[in-house]
């Protein structure tokens, strides 16, 4: 039989056969593996869950800017109260004690609060009957030190009041927040542990898909593996098709999650509430609300480098 | 010792089970020199394809200790084994074509792994695939192919990247005897030009006369003997091959 050379010389110097069959040209036809996508939904779990990192990151962002702000505002604020049943006797200690309190170290304002104002803030509870003088409401006023009020500056305040308006009571204003700021922070830390615990959740859905898409490829990976693939030329297959489907879903789930908090941002814009409107977010928030989908993508990487990686090791 | 004195493969007092089952090979020691042709033969259930696994690095033995290429494969770290694989050319039994590559990429695909250029990468497959008569099949894919056209992708898949030692499980199980005939040639011809150790795992007592050079190995129920002396006296360095057969 007369059987012709066969083809061990180097590449031949024609393209006549390679022109007919040069599909290699196409980087696509390259491909190791088949260019599978993550079983069912991950992607859409992976936007839920980056959508809910978001609206908790943002959350506990604002909380934090809330705590801060609310506390900034009141922490060098104090408030006396002169509590006299008397109109007139109320009034002249009202005026003594705004004397003794301007000739103080350390104090920055005094404001006495009008009667008409007062009245005006009870009504609400009170009814008309806040204006009637039925009901005697103590003169309120409102001191502004010059750095935040620690006990000893309550204690001085109220040292100095004591002989000219006695029985007037002095607090420092941010102690009556001190519930709200506790809420706020245990807020804050149920934020950080719901992003946490989806973190995890993240983690957990990219395991199983990638347990589940290395399974379904395991013919394959074996014979790329005995034709002399590396483990790293393996992970990288799967490490794109993670990667193209976690940025879907943290894209996805980013800009759910963002346009959640512009429209929450929005309604508490709309209560106009002096408390709420220490919320807001500067340009450092947005940047952490913009990391969110980035860690995630890191995340859901980094475990389906080390699910294959685990998966490898069991091959020879 | 140079690598022609010390064999590119040498087993010595090997044993392989599966799980807890009995060994399947027992007390294999052989050595397999550079330049030389192995036929491996031995009724179904022999040991053949076992033995092959070990060779193309899909197993390690239960037991004993193996050496290729001057590397001890029982210490070497698995980060490793893939340099050594890119030395072997592997037909398998069931061929196993990567399903979702064409012909023309399942041929390309050791010359890929190993960083090879696309413009080489295309000539060099071209060639290959005028030269086993599936230039007309390079776009198909491999379930669209018959056994003896899937045969011959894989054939051309395991000498593409002229291996350092071809093994072959089964070859020409599938092809009708003129291409039998023709891959026996290529694999000649990649012993002898080439130097590339060929092992040839095979039924075919028809085959072994085909290549008068060759060495045979006969494995019966997981021993090896040596009926033509190859194990015992093996090929003179200089001439390989031209001893026992």
């Amino acid at each position: 039989m007369n059987t012709p050379s066969p083809p061990l010389s180097d590449a031949p110097e024609t393209d006549s056969a390679a022109d007919v069959v040069a599909p290699a040209r196409n980087r696509a036809a390259a491909r190791l593996l088949p260019a599978t996508r993550f079983a069912g939904p991950i992607p859409w779990v992976i936007a839920i869950l980056i959508a809910l990192v978001v609206i908790a990151a943002a959350g506990g962002l604002a909380l934090k800017n809330l705590a801060t702000s609310a506390s900034a505002d009141l922490s060098a604020a104090v408030t006396v109260q002169v509590i006299e049943p008397n109109p007139d006797l109320r009034a002249a200690r009202g005026a003594d004690a705004v004397r003794v309190l301007t000739a103080l170290d350390g104090v920055r304002a005094v404001r006495l609060v009008p009667e008409a104002e007062l009245v005006a803030l009870l009504e609400p509870w009170l009814g008309e009957g806040a204006a009637s003088g039925d009901v005697p409401i103590p003169a309120l006023i409102d001191v502004e030190l010059s750095r935040s009020a620690a006990p000893d500056d309550i204690a001085r305040i109220a040292a100095a009041l004591e002989q000219t308006v006695p029985g007037a009571r002095v607090d420092a204003q941010s102690d009556w927040l001190q519930p709200v700021y506790r809420a706020l922070s245990a807020l804050q830390w149920l934020a950080l542990g719901l992003i946490a615990l989806v973190a995890l959740a993240t983690a957990a859905a990219v395991w199983l898909a990638a347990r589940n898409a290395f399974a379904g490829a395991r013919d394959t990976v074996e014979i790329i593996h005995l034709l002399g693939a590396t483990d790293r030329q393996i992970s990288a297959v799967f490490l794109r098709t993670v990667l193209r489907e976690a940025a879907f879903g943290a894209v996805v789930g980013a800009g759910l999650g963002v346009a959640a908090v512009l429209l929450l941002g929005q309604q508490f814009a709309a209560l106009d509430s002096g408390l709420t409107s220490g919320g807001g977010f500067g340009l450092a928030e947005w940047l952490v609300i913009a990391a969110v989908p980035l860690a995630g993508v890191l995340i859901a990487l980094l475990t389906a480098r080390i699910t294959i990686a685990l998966a490898l090791k069991d091959m020879l | 010792m140079n690598d022609r004195l010390a064999g590119h493969v040498k087993f010595d007092n090997v044993g392989l089970r599966y799980g807890t089952d009995p060994e399947v090979l027992s007390n294999l020691s052989f050595t397999l020199y550079p330049g030389s042709f192995y036929f491996l033969t031995g009724a179904s259930g022999a040991g053949k394809t076992s033995l092959l696994k070990l060779l193309y690095l899909a197993q390690r033995p239960s037991r004993g200790a193996i050496r290729m290429f001057g590397q001890d494969l029982i210490t070497m770290p698995r980060e490793r084994l893939p340099d050594l694989r890119r030395r072997l050319g592997v037909v398998f039994q069931n061929f196993r074509l990567v399903p979702h590559l064409t012909a023309f990429d399942n041929v390309a695909l050791p010359l890929r792994l190993a960083g090879a250029d696309e413009k080489r990468v295309v000539k060099a497959v071209a060639e290959m695939l005028d030269w086993v008569g599936l230039t007309h099949r390079a776009h198909a894919i491999p379930a669209t192919l018959s056994g003896g056209e899937q045969q011959r992708v894989a054939i051309a898949r395991a000498v593409i990247a002229r291996p350092q030692m071809l093994i072959a499980d089964e070859p020409t199980g599938n092809v009708d005897p003129e291409m039998a005939l023709k891959l026996l040639r290529l694999f000649e011809a990649l012993n002898n030009r080439v130097g590339t150790t060929v092992v040839v795992a095979t039924h075919d007592v028809h085959l072994l006369k085909k290549v008068p050079d060759s060495l045979i190995m006969r494995l019966n129920k997981g021993q090896l003997s040596d009926p033509t002396g190859a194990l015992r006296y093996p090929p003179r360095p200089s001439v390989a091959g031209d001893s026992g057969a």
